[in-house]
């Protein structure tokens, strides 16, 4: 470095000023962009796609921020400011729907990471590998059929004349009369955490398997050498080995806080459980594509990504700060 | 005393993996049971279902149910559309996924972080469905096939599988090649694509199943066009309409009636086209299933 600010004071200052990435030390020139004119165009129009297909719509909010009507020119549309948000925190079926979003949301994640973690401690334990993946092959089987279907199979499981939750109950004398499962609103959050459950709890567990697997095994034998029964063994040595997978996890999903589910509510739900079963996608589609009301739309669909990205920043914030692993 | 250690040490883990193996059939139990339950219902006289008490083995065997799926020409044209859009869709995702990895794998490549970061982003930012709805709208792909390929074609999450794979590709392979004056296209599809088989078969499946099994983009670009209808969205009008009826006691007891004549229901009907919808992935599912564990693990593995 000295001896060239000695040779070539001028040209030093030159390259200072580029933009220089540290890490490898190559500069955005024409030279650079010359050599990597392959890597640019197998990369650089599927950058576009992406900006096309993600980003472009990102314009469509401005309908936010006016009266949007459809037939009028950009130039005629009446310009609104703050009031669809405004009308949104103020409507009573707006906060129902982002109440249940967010319960239905925080039932999934905590059921199913809970399950999940479960179900790898104690798949953990199976010596027998045969069965081990057997196990393991059904139990994710569900996660590849779609909402379609796992809606079908929930409707028929909880029907009232016939379906298996009810005979079982009754078999068991839990309860003397089949309930109709799907027409009260008050079971409705349990049953979308119990399919999801279902559907996922075995695709959950793959991660947290991988996790278990990579924990030093020295760790489990100096465990059994200081007298660690097995429980003890789950407590101080797998839960601390999976910590890290956990809160990347959980980092990952805090940001989908608000997605608590579009298909199997929509399926689900009815005129009986609307109060319960709305969430902000079903609120979004029914205003903007039933109804036609794009603006106010448009304004819940806005709330709902600058709520997740804030999130993922706090989690991710938060994790930095207590020193475990991140996202960003 | 310690004979006694010793027994109970011996005890303690019978107990435990007799307990444990009772749960996992438990476990399997749950997960299988709706299947052959539904299995049961579709091969079952319509009518004799009614009456309750099928489990999982049908009582009065009949195809009738199938038959009744397949009598009907749209069944056809969906179960086309689903195979055109899940087979045009991953061949495309594939290849585009992967050339997109191999340049974001390169170190020394100056938009690498650039683009990626873009990528990360969409995990996360949307700019929500009615924007996206007009901008379908304004590419003129409302009612168009294309509907169903280009809005998906590129994910963030594969893409991570696909860059972390590539990665842990030993770097002398491609340095040699471009001695010998090989270019980025052609290291990519000489060399790289063939040795990334894994983890292709783990992005095939992922890109496959999604394109399978959506049916939402049916419904909000496409759903007054028959001729775009896919077999979940078939599914999905049908789980609408018997879910309606199920909510409303006086026309069941109508619906019934007029059923029974026609000796299918629409709970048998439904029951068929669920296996009918639910085999294709049934099937391909055990030949790809050890690849996407690999795949799995390696989205989940940070930069």
């Amino acid at each position: 470095m000295s001896d060239t600010v000695l040779d070539k004071p001028v040209k030093i200052q030159k390259t200072r000023k580029r933009r220089v990435d540290p890490e490898i030390g190559v500069s955005l020139s024409w030279k650079t962009l010359k050599m990597q004119k392959q890597l640019i165009f197998m990369s650089v129009p599927i950058a576009i796609y992406l900006i096309i297909f993600n980003y472009a719509p990102i314009w469509g909010w401005v309908m936010a921020f006016q009266n949007y009507r459809p037939a009028l020119p950009f130039g005629k549309q009446e310009w609104v400011g703050l009031q669809q948000f405004k009308f949104l925190f103020e409507d009573d079926t707006f906060l129902m729907v982002l109440r249940n979003t967010i319960a239905m949301s925080f039932i999934n994640l905590v059921l199913g990471t809970t399950t999940a973690i479960g179900l790898a401690l104690l798949l953990n334990e199976i010596k027998i590998k045969f069965f081990k993946r057997i196990v393991q092959s059904i139990s994710y089987l569900p996660h590849f059929l779609s909402w379609v279907i796992a809606a079908g199979i929930v409707a028929t499981s909880l029907s009232i004349d016939d379906g298996i939750v009810n005979i079982i109950l009754m078999k068991l004398h839990f309860i003397k009369e089949p309930i109709m499962w799907l027409s009260e609103g008050k079971y409705f959050w349990g049953i979308i955490g119990a399919s999801n459950v279902w559907k996922e709890v075995g695709w959950g567990t793959i991660i947290y398997l991988a996790a278990i697997t990579s924990i030093d095994p020295s760790l489990y034998e100096a465990a059994s050498i200081d007298g660690a029964k097995r429980l003890q063994k789950m407590r101080y040595v797998t839960l601390p080995g999976i910590k890290a997978t956990f809160v990347i996890l959980l980092i990952m999903n805090i940001g989908h806080i608000l997605d608590a589910g579009f298909e199997l509510q929509y399926l689900l739900g009815n005129g009986l459980t609307v109060d319960w079963s709305q969430t902000i996608d079903i609120f979004v589609v029914k205003y903007g594509i039933s109804m036609g009301n794009y603006s106010l739309a448009t304004a819940a669909g806005i709330f709902k990504t600058i709520v997740s990205v804030i999130l993922v920043f706090i989690a991710n914030y938060i994790a930095k700060r207590l020193g475990e692993e991140r996202l960003v | 005393m310690k004979s006694v250690t010793k027994s109970s040490g011996r005890i303690e883990p019978i107990v435990f993996h007799t307990i444990n193996t009772i749960f996992m059939l438990f476990v399997v139990a749950i997960t299988l049971y709706p299947f052959l339950h539904t299995l049961a219902v579709s091969l079952n006289d319509g009518s004799d279902t009614l009456a309750g008490g099928i489990y999982f083995w049908p009582r009065a065997w009949t195809m009738e149910n199938y038959r009744a799926v397949f009598i009907t020409g749209t069944i056809y044209h969906a179960a086309f559309i689903s195979v055109a859009r899940t087979v045009i869709s991953t061949v495309l995702g594939v290849f585009l996924t992967t050339m997109l990895a191999y340049t974001m794998a390169q170190q020394q490549y100056i938009f690498r972080k650039k683009i990626g970061m873009l990528f990360i982003l969409t995990m996360y930012f949307n700019a929500g469905l009615i924007p996206n709805y007009f901008l379908i709208k304004e590419l003129g792909l409302l009612h168009s096939f294309m509907v169903y390929i280009l809005p998906s074609m590129v994910s963030a999450f594969n893409l991570i599988i696909m860059r972390t794979y590539i990665r842990s590709l030993p770097g002398s392979l491609t340095e040699s090649a471009k001695i010998d004056g090989a270019g980025e296209f052609r290291i990519f599809w000489k060399i790289i694509f063939p040795l990334c088989t894994p983890v292709l078969a783990t992005v095939a499946l992922f890109i496959a199943v999604g394109a399978w099994n959506s049916w939402f983009d049916t419904f909000l670009y496409a759903s007054s066009d028959i001729k775009l209808s896919t077999l979940q969205y078939e599914m999905m009008k049908l789980l609408g309409s018997t879910m309606s009826t199920n909510n409303d006691p006086s026309s069941l007891a109508g619906n019934q009636h007029n059923q029974i004549q026609a000796l299918v229901t629409p709970a048998s009907i439904r029951a068929a086209i669920t296996i009918v919808t639910a085999v294709p992935i049934l099937f391909v599912y055990p030949f790809l299933q050890k690849y996407f564990v690999v795949g799995l693990n390696l989205g989940s593995v940070k930069e």
